[in-house]
C-alpha cells in the first residue's frame, strides 16, 4: 500500500494560496526592481559624439539649425547637430562625449533666427572661461535679449550661453540641415572646464518650438533635438 | 466567549499598545522626521507633524489590533463548518460614539491647522493677498522666485532689482517669497526652508520664513512641468547676514552688464517677444 513520504501528504489548500501570493509577490517585487534598476543604470548611448582631441585641446563644433534634415523623423522641428570645424561633416547628435577636467573649447554655428528671450537675465553668459564668448569673432558678455535665438546651457555646470539669431532681414537663410557656412549664420565659441566624470543635462531656455503653443512643445519636450547630455569621462 | 469579552479583550490590547508606542513615535519617531528645523516655519511643521503622529498612531493601532485579533481569534480552522452568520444590524450607541469620536477629531485637527496657518502661514504659498503676515516689526527681506523650464531664477527689489542665479539668505532673517512663473505652472519647494509656493504665470504667490541659523538647503519644483521637470533643482544656502551682504555685492557686480536689459521690477511678467515660438 501506497504510504506517501514526510512532506509529500500535502500542502494544504490555504498553504497552496499562501505560496501562491507569496510567489507572485515576489515575482512582482523583482520585476519592479528590474524595471528601477534599468532605469537607473540606464544612458543614453545612441547618437552620441565625441569631441575633438587636437594639439590646442579638445574641441566640440555644434551647429543649430531652423530645422532638421529632410530624412530625419521631424524635418520640422528646431535642432542642433554636431559638425566639424569646417561645417562639413553633420551629425545629429545631441549626446557630447567630453573628457574630465578638462578645457573644451566650443564653436557653435548658429544658423536659426531670433526668438528673444522670455527673462532677459540669461542673455549674459556664465560659467565660461574669461567670463565671455565670441560673437563672429568678437568678445561679448550678454547680446541683445530680443535677438537671442537659443541657450546653450548646462545647469549642472553653470554654463549658460545666448546665441544669436540671424536678423530676420537676412538674405541666405538656411532652411533645413545640413547648412553650408555660405549660407546666413552666427558664430559662437567659448571655453569651458568639465567636472569629474558624470553625465550632464544640457537644455534650451529659448522656448523655440515653432508652430507649438508659446514655442513649448515638440523640440523643447523631446530629448534629442534641443536638449541632451554631456557625457564627462 | 462571547463578544463582550473579545471587546474587553481588544480593548485592553489597544490601551497597552497605545500606551507604549504612542510616546515612542511621538518623541522619538517624529521629531527626526523633514523639514528640520532650519527654520521657524520647518520647526512648526515637525511640531504639526508630531501631532499629527500622535492622533493617528492609537487610530491606526485600533485598526491593526482589531486586525490581527481577528485573524488570530476569529480564524474558522474547519471550513467545513462555515455557515452563513447571524445577520449584522445597527447598533445605536456604537453608530453615536463613532460619528462623536470621529467628528471630534477631524474637527480638532481642522481648528488646529487652521490656527497653525493664520499663525505664520506655515511657509506655504498664501497668493498675492497674504493673510498670515509676520510681525511688522521686523521688515522682511523681498526675495523674487521666478520659474521657467527649467530653472529657478532669483531677484532681489530691495538691492536694486538684482536678478540671481542661485539663492542665499541671511540667518535670522524674515524672507518674503513672491513665487512666479514665466510660462506653465512651477511649485517653488525647499523644504529645509519649510516653503512650498506654486510659481503660477501671471501670479504673485507670497510666502513667509523666517530663517535661522546657516544651513544648506535644496530647491526642487514640485509640479510636473514638462520632460525635465525632474532636473529642475539647485542648492542654496543660508548664511551670516554679512557674508549675505558681502554675496548680493558680488552678485550686483557681476550682472551688471545684463541689468540694463532687465525689465523694472514686477511682481509678474508677461514676457515678449515670441517672434516666432507659437
Amino acid at each position: 500500500m501506497y504510504k506517501p513520504c514526510r512532506g509529500e501528504a500535502g500542502v494544504s489548500a490555504p498553504g497552496k494560496r499562501v505560496i501562491w501570493v507569496a510567489g507572485t509577490a515576489v515575482l512582482v517585487c523583482v520585476l519592479i526592481g528590474l524595471y528601477i534598476g534599468f532605469y537607473l543604470t540606464t544612458s543614453p548611448g545612441d547618437a552620441s559624439a565625441s569631441a575633438v582631441r587636437t594639439p590646442v585641446g579638445t574641441q566640440l563644433y555644434l551647429a543649430t539649425v531652423a530645422a532638421s534634415e529632410l530624412s530625419d523623423p521631424h524635418p520640422t522641428w528646431v535642432s542642433y547637430y554636431q559638425t566639424d570645424a569646417r561645417d562639413q561633416n553633420w551629425h545629429h547628435a545631441t549626446t557630447y562625449e567630453l573628457p574630465r577636467n578638462s578645457l573644451v573649447h566650443v564653436t557653435i554655428y548658429q544658423f536659426d533666427g531670433q526668438s528673444g528671450l522670455r527673462n532677459p537675465f540669461i542673455a549674459q553668459a556664465t560659467g565660461v572661461i574669461g567670463g565671455s564668448f565670441e560673437l563672429n569673432g568678437k568678445p561679448t558678455r550678454t547680446i541683445d535679449p530680443d535677438a537671442a535665438s537659443h541657450i546653450f546651457a548646462i545647469p549642472q555646470m553653470g554654463v549658460s550661453v545666448p546665441l544669436a539669431g540671424i536678423p530676420d532681414s537676412a538674405k541666405n537663410p538656411c532652411d533645413n540641415a545640413p547648412c553650408p557656412l555660405s549660407t546666413d549664420h552666427e558664430t559662437i565659441s567659448f571655453t569651458i572646464r568639465t567636472p569629474g566624470p558624470g553625465l550632464y543635462r544640457w537644455q534650451c531656455f529659448v522656448p523655440c518650438a515653432a508652430g507649438y503653443i508659446d514655442g513649448f512643445g515638440g523640440p523643447m519636450q523631446s530629448v534629442g533635438y534641443m536638449d541632451g547630455f554631456i557625457k564627462v569621462v | 466567549m462571547n463578544e463582550v469579552h473579545h471587546f474587553r479583550r481588544v480593548l485592553l490590547i489597544w490601551v497597552v499598545s497605545s500606551v507604549i508606542f504612542t510616546p515612542l513615535v511621538v518623541f522619538v519617531l517624529a521629531p527626526g522626521i523633514p523639514p528640520g528645523d532650519g527654520t521657524v516655519q520647518s520647526a512648526g511643521q515637525v511640531t504639526d507633524n508630531a501631532v499629527l503622529f500622535g492622533l493617528s498612531t492609537p487610530i491606526a493601532l485600533a485598526v491593526l489590533v482589531f486586525f490581527a485579533y481577528s485573524l488570530i481569534v476569529f480564524r474558522e480552522r474547519q471550513p467545513e463548518a462555515v455557515l452563513d452568520g447571524p445577520p449584522v444590524r445597527g447598533h445605536a450607541g456604537i453608530q453615536l460614539w463613532w460619528i462623536v469620536v470621529t467628528s471630534v477629531i477631524v474637527l480638532s485637527l481642522a481648528g488646529y491647522g487652521t490656527a497653525r496657518m493664520l499663525d505664520d502661514g506655515a511657509g506655504g504659498g498664501q497668493g498675492p493677498n497674504p493673510i498670515a503676515k509676520p510681525d511688522p516689526s521686523q521688515p522682511p527681506l523681498q526675495v523674487q522666485v521666478i520659474a521657467q523650464q527649467w530653472k529657478f531664477l532669483f531677484r532681489f527689489p530691495g538691492y536694486g532689482g538684482v536678478e540671481t542665479a542661485h539663492l542665499e539668505l541671511p540667518s535670522n532673517r524674515m524672507i518674503e517669497f513672491h513665487v512666479t512663473s514665466l510660462d506653465v505652472i512651477h511649485s517653488f519647494w525647499a523644504y529645509q526652508l519649510g516653503v512650498k509656493a506654486d510659481a503660477t504665470p501671471g501670479a504673485d504667490n507670497i510666502a513667509y520664513v523666517q530663517t535661522k541659523k546657516p544651513l544648506g538647503f535644496d530647491i526642487h519644483c514640485a509640479e510636473l512641468c514638462g520632460v525635465w521637470h525632474g532636473y529642475m533643482f539647485d542648492k542654496g544656502a543660508v548664511v551670516a547676514p554679512t557674508q549675505f551682504t558681502a554675496w548680493i555685492r558680488q552678485q550686483q557686480v557681476r550682472f551688471a552688464p545684463i541689468r540694463k536689459s532687465l525689465p523694472p521690477y514686477s511682481t509678474t511678467y508677461f514676457p515678449e517677444p515670441q517672434k516666432r515660438a507659437g
